[in-house]
């Protein structure tokens, strides 16, 4: 009989190359994904040293930071160091023989979206990116997570990674989320309730019936934002749900090749018995939309609450963060979240920038318009996503109330392109962090799902989005 | 990679939690296709008002701390984003050590790989140390890394852990690549038993 282990375990274990009494563990990486902002150092670090790239096969490259999202200016960069950054990449690319989903391509996109959609992304794979969100990818069972440029020099040169092995953790969801409440909500709630730094030096393995019911898109929208709380990675368990989503897709097995990969997949859960360096139960029929009022995504409170007051915070510190929070953010401690109004409105990024993310703010804001005093950017994650939601003529939703529809790429998550705040404008953002500055210069960002980001659209204000009038 | 030894430096304190690397360094400037460059950029927009001018208010522009090498800051140092920029930044600026009760993983081996050390401490301890470095200006602490010892002038001795391997390469300045690269013939080996492997199902 063998000892019971987790799922990060079992993805874990069959990729030590090396592991020394006192060192690291060297970790074999089954895809690299690459994009323009934290790679070119890493390259420039090989030629110096005369190395190559040991397995160009195993690397895969996107342009998504940087590229801006209107149509005339995304072929045309204006701004000529993200240029000259896209550029380096392409010539990376080309000589490495990694494969570039460039710009125009069809299969351009945030590169957390496009690996799923191309099927790159696999259960049981180990998986790295320059960039924190790679926690993404865990939704299939992989265990993926972020590095630095010099790590990403280091994969590129070798196709492992030296890692001081995580603490495992469960979070159990029971239940079924009450209409209204997506995974976003449930992410932000238990960020909340772990604090940004709860999951430091743990895998996250999310479990339970609630967990079970979500779509892969709902799943990744999870696993994303692990890293909020410090978590190195997020999975789930892959099943039916997995291989539905997975089946046909480009990069995906096919033929005898899928039937057993499926059949080897079905081995990638949590074996009865297994232990966790820590559990967390959460009743998921319980949840409720939820809306992040400070500068750190752990600062939330659900849409009905309001501001919570310093006075109550646990300790010293605690309190000059919230007090330091509220003024950043031009808020007062017993603002009820529905009270507070926007000026600009954000559907997009890793976390939600995907089909399922656009239908569901399409259905909030169908038949609605848009408030005149409220600028509405809806950002694809992919070129793929774009092309699907015009086909259901999502677009046109957006459009004819009176949102923008964009190009895809990063976009305002980040704001390394043109789509950024002016100082002191507020915004409701399906992205995944609410940092100082994050979306510009003493911009104001609220992190909310796509639903409740559609409804404050319209509203002009925050709001419930369980009461909300959907028309035809 | 610079080695770092023994470290004697001035603290400059930055009295807040869960410090994010879009603080530490803002997007606008990870635009760079190099490593170095970073130093001017680092804290902008705590260190500059909009038109460009130094905010007074900011530690690392009063004179006491324009030569800090040592910064002490509260939990959770380094969270967010895995911009290396970050490290590099730091470091250009002249800082070698950094110390919290807490750092982010990513932010951890970022810091490992560009010769900065990270060293956790004790809330009261880390606490005790920004006060220090508030009150007697310039205040300087000794970092032995070989020793593992933090020492002031005014009594404060602890001993503080870091992983044993990355005490080595930080000791000797050790280029991580090169360490694996000797392992070659095992990566090639791991290789094909693993593509046999996942082949195979």
């Amino acid at each position: 009989m063998h000892k019971p282990k987790t799922l990060f375990e079992k993805v874990w274990d069959s990729h030590v190359l090396r592991a020394p009494e006192g060192e690291p563990t060297l970790l074999y990486i089954d895809l690299h994904l690459v994009h323009e902002v934290t790679s070119p150092q890493a390259f420039e670090g090989l030629r110096l040293a005369k190395r190559k790239v040991r397995r160009p096969d195993l690397t895969f490259a996107t342009i998504d930071h940087n590229v801006p999202t209107t149509s005339d200016e995304r072929f045309q960069i204006k701004d000529q160091i993200a240029a000259q950054q896209i550029a380096t990449l392409r010539k990376n690319c080309e000589v490495s023989g990694v494969p570039l989903f460039d710009i125009g391509s069809g299969r351009q996109g945030i590169v957390h979206v496009i690996g799923p959609e191309l099927g790159l992304t696999q259960p049981g794979m180990t998986i790295v990116c320059g960039d924190s969100h790679t926690s993404t990818h865990g939704a299939f069972g992989a265990l993926a997570f972020g590095i630095g440029t010099s790590e990403v020099e280091h994969v590129l040169a070798t196709q492992c990674v030296s890692q001081t092995k995580p603490r495992s953790m469960r979070i159990w969801v029971s239940g079924k989320l009450p209409g209204g409440t997506t995974s976003k909500d449930l992410i932000l709630d238990i960020i909340r309730r772990l604090g940004t730094d709860g999951g430091t030096g743990h895998v996250i393995e999310y479990a339970g019936e609630a967990v079970r019911g979500l779509s892969m898109e709902e799943r990744m929208t999870m696993c994303n934002m692990s890293i909020e709380c410090g978590a190195r990675a997020g999975m789930v368990a892959p099943d039916d749900t997995t291989f539905a989503y997975m089946d046909g897709r480009p990069y995906a097995p096919n033929g005898n090749a899928w039937t057993k990969a499926i059949t080897e997949w079905r081995q990638l859960i949590t074996d009865e018995g297994a232990a966790f360096d820590r559990e967390l139960a959460i009743d998921g029929a319980k949840l409720e939309p939820i809306v992040t009022w400070g500068t750190n995504p752990g600062m939330s409170v659900p849409v009905t609450a309001s501001i919570p007051n310093p006075e109550q915070a646990r300790d010293a510190s605690e309190r000059a963060a919230m007090l330091a929070a509220l003024e950043y953010m031009g808020l007062k401690a017993g603002t009820r979240i529905e009270d507070i109004t926007l000026d600009r409105i954000f559907i997009g990024s890793c976390t939600n920038g995907r089909l399922e993310d656009l239908r569901a703010a399409a259905r909030v804001i169908r038949g609605h318009r848009v408030r005149s005093d409220v600028t509405v950017l809806v950002v694809p994650g992919s070129e793929a996503v774009k092309r699907a939601a015009e086909s259901e003529g999502l677009d046109r939703i957006f459009r004819e109330a009176g949102a923008q529809w964009r190009e895809p790429g990063c976009s305002m998550c980040l704001g390394m392109n043109p789509d950024i705040l002016a100082p002191k404008q507020r915004c409701a953002s399906t992205s995944n962090r609410n940092f100082e500055g994050r979306q510009g210069r003493e911009g104001r960002t609220h992190l909310v799902s796509p639903a409740t980001a559609a409804a404050a659209a319209v509203a002009g204000r925050f709001v419930d989005v369980r009461g909300w009038e959907y028309r035809n | 990679m610079e080695p770092i030894r023994k470290h004697r430096g001035v603290v400059a304190p930055l009295h807040r939690e869960n410090i994010d690397t879009d603080q530490i360094i803002p997007k606008q400037h990870l635009k760079r296709i190099e490593r170095t460059g970073f130093g001017q950029f680092l804290f902008f927009d705590w260190r500059y008002h909009p038109d460009g001018r130094d905010r007074e208010d900011f530690v690392l522009n009063h004179e006491h701390f324009r030569s800090a090498t040592i910064l002490v800051a509260g939990k959770n140092f380094g969270c967010g984003s895995s911009r290396e920029h970050a490290a590099w930044a730091l470091r250009e600026f002249g800082f070698r050590v950094v110390l919290a009760p807490s750092f982010a993983d990513i932010f951890r081996n970022n810091a490992g790989n560009n010769g900065l050390l990270v060293i956790e401490l004790a809330e009261p301890v880390i606490q005790r140390i920004a006060e220090h470095a508030d009150k007697h200006r310039p205040y300087h602490l000794d970092v032995d890394l070989e020793a593992q010892t933090i020492t002031d002038d005014f009594g404060l001795a602890e001993k503080f852990e870091v992983e044993p391997f990355r005490r080595h390469r930080l000791l000797h300045g050790l280029d991580e690549i090169g360490i694996t690269l000797e392992h070659e013939a095992e990566i090639t080996r791991f290789e094909s038993a693993h593509e046999r492997r996942i082949s195979q199902g």
